[in-house]
C-alpha cells in the first residue's frame, strides 16, 4: 500500500488480523521516521503493542493514562523545548481516549498550542473494554451499553464533531482519514507533522471483531465508509475546509448491512425509517463538504 | 542570609533555586502564591523554565511525568482537591519511577468545602509511593524541596516526593527564613541527569502493560524504594547540615522526651505550639515531650519505636481521620509500637482550620493522663449531640 514499511512499528504484536489501529500505527510510524516520541492512551493499541516485558515501539514511547496522553504530550514537548531537542511529539489514542475521557486535556493541549500532532484511531466505540458506544459511535450502531433491542434501535446519537472542535481551538491543521487509504494517511501525518502547532487527524479504523466483519475486509469497509458519505476524508487549514475526497456516492445499506453492529437495522426485514436516518447523516455530510462528483448525463 | 518571608515566597524561591526546568501549575487555594511567584520568575528571566499552564491539576501532574520522562527536572505545586484530582496520576508517576518533586499546600478535603489547612489531602495520598515529609515552619519548607530534589533523584531511590506545609498557618504566614544563595545550592544539588529518557537515540518505552506474572514485582521494587528511601534521606539530610547548619538527617525530631512520661506525636506547624505548651508545662512538672515526625513515607517505625521507648503514654495528634476507624499517624505509630503495653491514643484535632492553643495541647495531654483519646477533640457537643 505504502511501499515496504520501514518497520519502526514491530511485527508479532497482539493486534486481531485485520485490525485497522495497527495498519495506523505502521502508516503513522513510517510518515514519522524514527525521531519520533509515541505518547499512548490506554486502549487496544497500547495493550496490543507493549505486554510486559514486549513492545513494539522502536521509536521512544510512553504510555501513562487514559486521559492524559495530550497533557502528557504538553510536558514532552516543554521538555524537548528547554533541552533543545527536535524530536517530533505524536500523541495517539482511540476515540473513547480522544472523544470522551480526554477531551479536557485534548482542549487545553490545544489552546495553549503546543507543538504536536494528536492522532485519534476512530473505531467508533470502547474496544478495549468490549465494545461499549462512546461519543464516537454512529447512529443506530449496537453496542454492549447501546444494544439493539425490543425497544432501541442502538445508539441513539450521530457522531460527536470532534474535528470541528479542534478547528475551533485555532488548531493550523485538521483533518480525516481512513486505514482504507494509507497513501493518504501517510501524506496526511507528514504534512501534520510539517505544520507548526497543535495538529489533529482522526483516522477511520474498521474494526473486525467491535463492528463484526471479516478481518480480511477491514479496508473494503473503510472504503464503503467513503463512498457511502458516512465518513468525509477532508483537511482543514487555519479553519477552512481546503480539501475533500470526493465519491460517487453508494445508498448507506451497502455499507451497514456488511456489519454485525447494524444487522438489527435489516431483521426481520429492513428498516427503512431507520435506514434513512443514517442516509440523511450521509447526505448532510455530502452537502456539508461537497463530496458528492456529478456524473454527465 | 537572614530574609523575613511569606511561606510561599520561600518556598518559592527555594524552587527556583533547584532549577526545575519545567514546572506545570494550576491556581488553587492556598497553594496560588507560589505558582504566582514562579510565574513572575520566569516573566522576568530570573528562572530559566518552561512554565506549562495547565487546564486542570489533573494535566498539571501529567505533563510534569512526561517532561520528566523526556528527561527534564519538574515541579508543580497543588493542595487538597487539586491534589486529589491527581490521585490517578499520582500513582502513575511513583509506578513509572519519576522523581517529580510537588509541594502540597495542606488543606481539607470537602464535603463540606473548606479551604482551610488540616493534612487530609497528602495523607490521603499515603499508599500511592510518593515520599511524604512535612515542615514545621517556613524554613523547613524551603529546606525540604532541596533534600526532596536531592532524594528522589537519587538513582537508588526515584521516586517522586511531597513537601508537605500547612495552608495558611504557614503559607501565608511571615517568618524569618535564612536563603541560601544560588551558588550554595548548586553545590548541594547538582544538575538533573535522568537514568533513562524519551530518546530517540535510545529508544525505549515506558509505561507497559504488566500481566499478573509481572505486576507484583513492580509494585514490590517500588515499596522497596520507598522504605530503602530512608538511607538516602539520611546521608542527604547530613550532608545540607554539613553544608548549611541545618541537619536533616534524621526522619523525626524529638523535643525535650528523654524523661518525658507523656510524649506527644504530631507533623507540621502544630509542633510549634505544642513544644510552646511543653515548654509550660514542664514549669508545672509534667514531663511531657514531643516525637515530631519529618518524613510519613517513608515512616520511620525504627525511629518511633526508639524515641518512644521510655514513656508511659502516646497522645497522637492527626489533621487528617480515615473515616470508619482512627487517624493515620496514629495508626503507624500502634504498628511502630506493636507489642509494648504503652498506651496509644487518638486524637483526631484542628480539622478544616480549627485553630488549636497551647491550652488544646494541654487538655489532650490531661486527657491521656487519664486514658481518654480516640476521639475527635473540641468538638462543638451542640451541633452534634
Amino acid at each position: 500500500m505504502t511501499g515496504e514499511s520501514c518497520g519502526l512499528f514491530e511485527y508479532g504484536h497482539r493486534a486481531c488480523g485485520g485490525c485497522a489501529a495497527a495498519m495506523a500505527a505502521r502508516t503513522i510510524l513510517d510518515a514519522a521516521g524514527k525521531d519520533t516520541i509515541i505518547v499512548s492512551a490506554t486502549g487496544c493499541m497500547e495493550v496490543f503493542s507493549t505486554p510486559y516485558p514486549d513492545t513494539a515501539w522502536k521509536v521512544p514511547w510512553i504510555h501513562s493514562l487514559f486521559e492524559n496522553n495530550s497533557a502528557v504530550a504538553s510536558g514532552i514537548v516543554a521538555s524537548l523545548k528547554k533541552q533543545g531537542r527536535k524530536e517530533k511529539v505524536i500523541a495517539l489514542g482511540g476515540d473513547g481516549a480522544t472523544f470522551d475521557i480526554g477531551i479536557l486535556c485534548l482542549s487545553g493541549a490545544f489552546e495553549r498550542g503546543h507543538d504536536f500532532v494528536y492522532i485519534c484511531y476512530d473505531n467508533e466505540a470502547y474496544m478495549n473494554t468490549g465494545i461499549q458506544r462512546s461519543g464516537a459511535t454512529p447512529y443506530d450502531a449496537s453496542t454492549t451499553t447501546s444494544p439493539a433491542g425490543k425497544c432501541s434501535m442502538g445508539n441513539r446519537r450521530p457522531k460527536k464533531d470532534l474535528p470541528m472542535i479542534l478547528a475551533a481551538h485555532g488548531a493550523p491543521y485538521v483533518a480525516t482519514a481512513s486505514v482504507a487509504y494509507l497513501p493518504d494517511l501517510k501524506k496526511k501525518v507528514e504534512k501534520a507533522l510539517a505544520t507548526e502547532g497543535p495538529c489533529y487527524l482522526q483516522v477511520h479504523a474498521p474494526c473486525c471483531t467491535g463492528w463484526g466483519f471479516e478481518g480480511e475486509k477491514t479496508m473494503a469497509i473503510g472504503k464503503l465508509a467513503i463512498e457511502t458519505g458516512l465518513w468525509v476524508n477532508y483537511e482543514m487549514e487555519d479553519g477552512k475546509v481546503t480539501r475533500v475526497k470526493k465519491v460517487v456516492r453508494k445508498p448507506v445499506e451497502v455499507y451497514l448491512k456488511e456489519q454485525r453492529r447494524f444487522r438489527h437495522l435489516f431483521k426481520p426485514k429492513p428498516n427503512e425509517t431507520e435506514i434513512a436516518k443514517i442516509q440523511a447523516v450521509a447526505d448532510r455530510n455530502a452537502e456539508r463538504f461537497g463530496i458528492d462528483i456529478k456524473l454527465k448525463k | 542570609m537572614m530574609e523575613f518571608m511569606e511561606g510561599s515566597h520561600a518556598v518559592a524561591h527555594s524552587v527556583k533555586h533547584c532549577r526545575p526546568e519545567v514546572i506545570a501549575a494550576y491556581p488553587i487555594t492556598p497553594q496560588t502564591h507560589i505558582v504566582e511567584a514562579l510565574a513572575e520568575m520566569v516573566a522576568n528571566c530570573h528562572l530559566d523554565a518552561e512554565y506549562i499552564t495547565v487546564e486542570s491539576e489533573f494535566s498539571a501532574l501529567s505533563a510534569c511525568l512526561g517532561a520528566s520522562a523526556a528527561g527534564s527536572r519538574v515541579y508543580s505545586a497543588t493542595t487538597s482537591q487539586g491534589l486529589a484530582l491527581m490521585f490517578e496520576v499520582c500513582f502513575n508517576c511513583a509506578g513509572m519511577r519519576m522523581p517529580v518533586v510537588m509541594s502540597i499546600v495542606n488543606r481539607a478535603l470537602g464535603a463540606p468545602l473548606s479551604i482551610w489547612n488540616d493534612q487530609q489531602d497528602s495523607i490521603s495520598l499515603r499508599d500511592s509511593g510518593w515520599l511524604q515529609f512535612y515542615a514545621e515552619d517556613n524554613q523547613e519548607a524551603a529546606d525540604l524541596h532541596y533534600l526532596a530534589y536531592k532524594v528522589a533523584e537519587d538513582r537508588n531511590v526515584l521516586l517522586p516526593a511531597f513537601v508537605c506545609f500547612d495552608g495558611f498557618i504557614l503559607s501565608h504566614t511571615y517568618e524569618p527564613v535564612d536563603m541560601l544563595t544560588q551558588e550554595q545550592v548548586d553545590s548541594y544539588l547538582p544538575k538533573y541527569t535522568p537514568v533513562q529518557r524519551l530518546d530517540s537515540a535510545d529508544p525505549i518505552s515506558f509505561g507497559l502493560f504488566a500481566s499478573p506474572e509481572y505486576y507484583m514485582e513492580f509494585r514490590y521494587q517500588i515499596d522497596q524504594a520507598v522504605k530503602g528511601a530512608a538511607k538516602t534521606i539520611a546521608s542527604a539530610g547530613r550532608e545540607f547540615g554539613e553544608m548549611f547548619g541545618r541537619d536533616y538527617g534524621d526522619l523525626v525530631e524529638s523535643y525535650r522526651l528523654e524523661d518525658a512520661d507523656c510524649a506527644i506525636v504530631a507533623m507540621g506547624s502544630i509542633c510549634g505550639t505544642v513544644k510552646d505548651a511543653i515548654d509550660e508545662m514542664r514549669k508545672d512538672n509534667k514531663k511531657v515531650g514531643l516525637l515530631r515526625l519529618r518524613s510519613f513515607r517513608p515512616f520511620p517505625h525504627k525511629e518511633v519505636r526508639a524515641a518512644l521507648s521510655g514513656v508511659n503514654c502516646v497522645a497522637v495528634l492527626d489533621k487528617n481521620v480515615s473515616l470508619g476507624t482512627k487517624g493515620a499517624v496514629a495508626l503507624e505509630v500502634r504498628d511502630a509500637l506493636y507489642g509494648q503495653q504503652v498506651p496509644v491514643l487518638d486524637y483526631i484535632i484542628a480539622l478544616g482550620g480549627r485553630d488549636v492553643r497551647k491550652k488544646d495541647i494541654r487538655a489532650v495531654v490531661d486527657m491521656a493522663g487519664q486514658g481518654k483519646g480516640d476521639l475527635f477533640y473540641g468538638l462543638r457537643q451542640e451541633l452534634v449531640s
